[in-house]
């Protein structure tokens, strides 16, 4: 077992996320427009989590959407196969502000694949995205607009997003790698 | 490339590289196509149906036999893939200069095929095409043996409608002896827990079948248990799905069968008859219909029917298929 060090507790995973809903409805100059889209499995309990706090604080309920990028990972052949799981966006993106939301952003291919199912569902005014934790190591010119954390570290390094609605408990962590 | 993939992620267990029958497919097999194509029937339902999944894969369909829906269906489910789709016609093709079954295999392999998709009259054929390529080969149907792809789109279709398939009564009206399709969802039906009746004049239905229980020596394949009913009426008491396969004309022609009017008359799924079945019993059929004949037409386009719901699912179905092969660990 691989020895681990916590790098956000529950309680800053909370008060990240308050921030980051702050930052989005600042940035936008309200809700209007809005749609949050999580990419399967944790960028989704956690794009609820920000609808929720705009709502608390804005009065406002923002959709969410679910994003499965399985079928434009550019590594299909690579891995053994992925399990399809569907998108779920409940609304029309075209013309909306879509939030792009995920637990860890690394080389950025996660997010360039996010970006071309989304285009295939609508035409967006715009994309934007907000990652929990910023790990670094990008390989594609990716760069979030709103991050809880960043986490410079080495390849050798894991990083652990453990939320509530998946895990059982809130937590992110920093462990070395098996690999 | 790791970070594209979320911690924990399920795995999809279809590690096989053809898909010849279901006889050999166990019950985790059958609910991982389903979920995936739980997935694939989203893109369906799109404004702009296409994925780049497949992009630089080629699928051939090499139809021995015509075929409308299947061809068409594969084609379709490969386009919205991404993946290049070719289709090769027998009638226009060096099959008609004399060139074997093998041979057309190989070559369609050396320009790259990554699937093969085979309809032929043979029974076996997708199984030699098999034997001899490296490539995955899908049988789109071969004789009176085996329609796979057919089978899993019944089976998501009432596991779709009717949330389950486990327990149910389904009930297979019609030329049994000669049905790929009745045949392949026989397996299917009992890997996944169904109870099937397979029902039709003495003559369609298979010698021995079900195997003869306590014969001293029988050798013989394992088959699922099924029950066999001549009596229509009969069969479908409390049936929760209803499967009608299409009658061919060559029947009455050779002798099978005294003629089309009396098969309608003993055997044709009408609306009495359905009142048999269970409130909210499925009418499938696998296409194409001789409506009056197995089938009445307002069954066959009735509240009950599900029939053009085949045809969507297959287009689903056969993406996922394609999905599984085609991503497979190498």
């Amino acid at each position: 077992m691989p020895a681990e060090k916590v790098l956000l507790t529950a309680d800053d995973i909370r008060r990240v996320l308050t921030r980051i809903a702050h930052e989005v409805v600042e940035r936008n100059h309200g809700v209007e427009g809005l749609v949050f889209v999580g990419l399967l499995t944790r960028g989704v309990p956690l794009a609820r989590r920000l609808a929720e706090r705009i709502r608390e604080f804005e009065g406002a309920a923002v959709p969410v959407g679910a994003l499965d990028i399985t079928l434009y990972r550019d590594d299909l052949s690579a891995r053994p196969q992925p399990v399809v799981r569907g998108t779920d966006v409940p609304v029309d993106l075209a013309d909306k502000r879509v939030i792009l939301v995920d637990d860890v952003l690394f080389t950025g291919r996660s997010i360039r694949a996010a970006m071309d199912a989304v285009m295939d569902l609508g035409r967006p005014q715009s994309v934007q995205l907000a990652v929990l934790v910023d790990r670094g190591h990008r390989e594609l010119p990716v760069r979030p607009d709103y991050v809880g954390k960043n986490v410079p570290s080495s390849r050798t390094e894991d990083i652990q997003v453990r939320l509530k609605e998946v895990d059982g408990k809130d937590e992110v962590v920093l462990t070395r790698s098996e690999e | 490339m790791r970070a594209v993939l979320p911690q924990k992620e399920p795995r999809a267990v279809l590690p096989r590289r053809h898909i010849l029958d279901l006889d050999d497919f166990s019950r985790e097999e059958i609910e991982a196509v389903f979920r995936t194509t739980d997935g694939m029937k989203e893109i369906l339902n799109r404004q702009i149906k296409k994925v780049p999944t497949l992009r630089g894969k080629t699928v051939l369909t090499l139809f021995y036999e015509p075929s409308t829906r299947t061809r068409v269906s594969f084609e379709q489910a490969g386009k919205i893939l991404g993946a290049d789709v070719i289709n090769v016609t027998t009638s226009t093709s060096s099959v008609v200069k004399g060139e074997s079954l093998v041979d057309t295999g190989r070559t369609l392999q050396a320009v790259r095929a990554d699937v093969i998709v085979i309809r032929h009259s043979s029974a076996g054929a997708p199984y030699l095409l098999a034997q001899h390529l490296a490539c995955s080969v899908v049988n789109a149907g071969d004789g009176a043996h085996a329609h796979p792809t057919q089978a899993l789109l019944d089976l998501y279709t009432i596991r779709e409608k009717l949330g389950h398939i486990e327990g149910l009564k389904v009930v297979i009206v019609g030329d049994i002896l000669y049905s790929r399709v009745a045949r392949s969802n026989l397996w299917g039906l009992s890997a996944m827990g169904a109870s099937v009746v397979l029902c039709g004049p003495p003559p369609l239905l298979p010698a021995g079948f079900p195997p003869p229980a306590g014969v001293e020596g029988f050798v013989g394949p394992t088959l699922p248990p099924v029950t066999v009913e001549t009596d229509i009426d009969r069969a479908l008491d409390g049936a929760d799905v209803v499967m009608a396969l299409r009658i061919q004309h060559e029947r009455t022609k050779g002798g099978l069968l005294p003629s089309v009017t009396e098969y309608a008359r003993r055997y044709q799924v009408t609306v009495e008859r359905m009142k048999r079945a269970k409130p909210g019993a499925l009418v499938l059929h696998p296409g194409p219909m001789n409506e009056g004949v197995e089938i009445s037409p307002d069954v066959a386009h009735g509240a009950q029917s599900v029939i053009q719901e085949q045809v969507t699912n297959g287009v689903a179905v056969r993406m996922a298929v394609l999905y599984l092969l085609c991503t497979r660990e190498a």
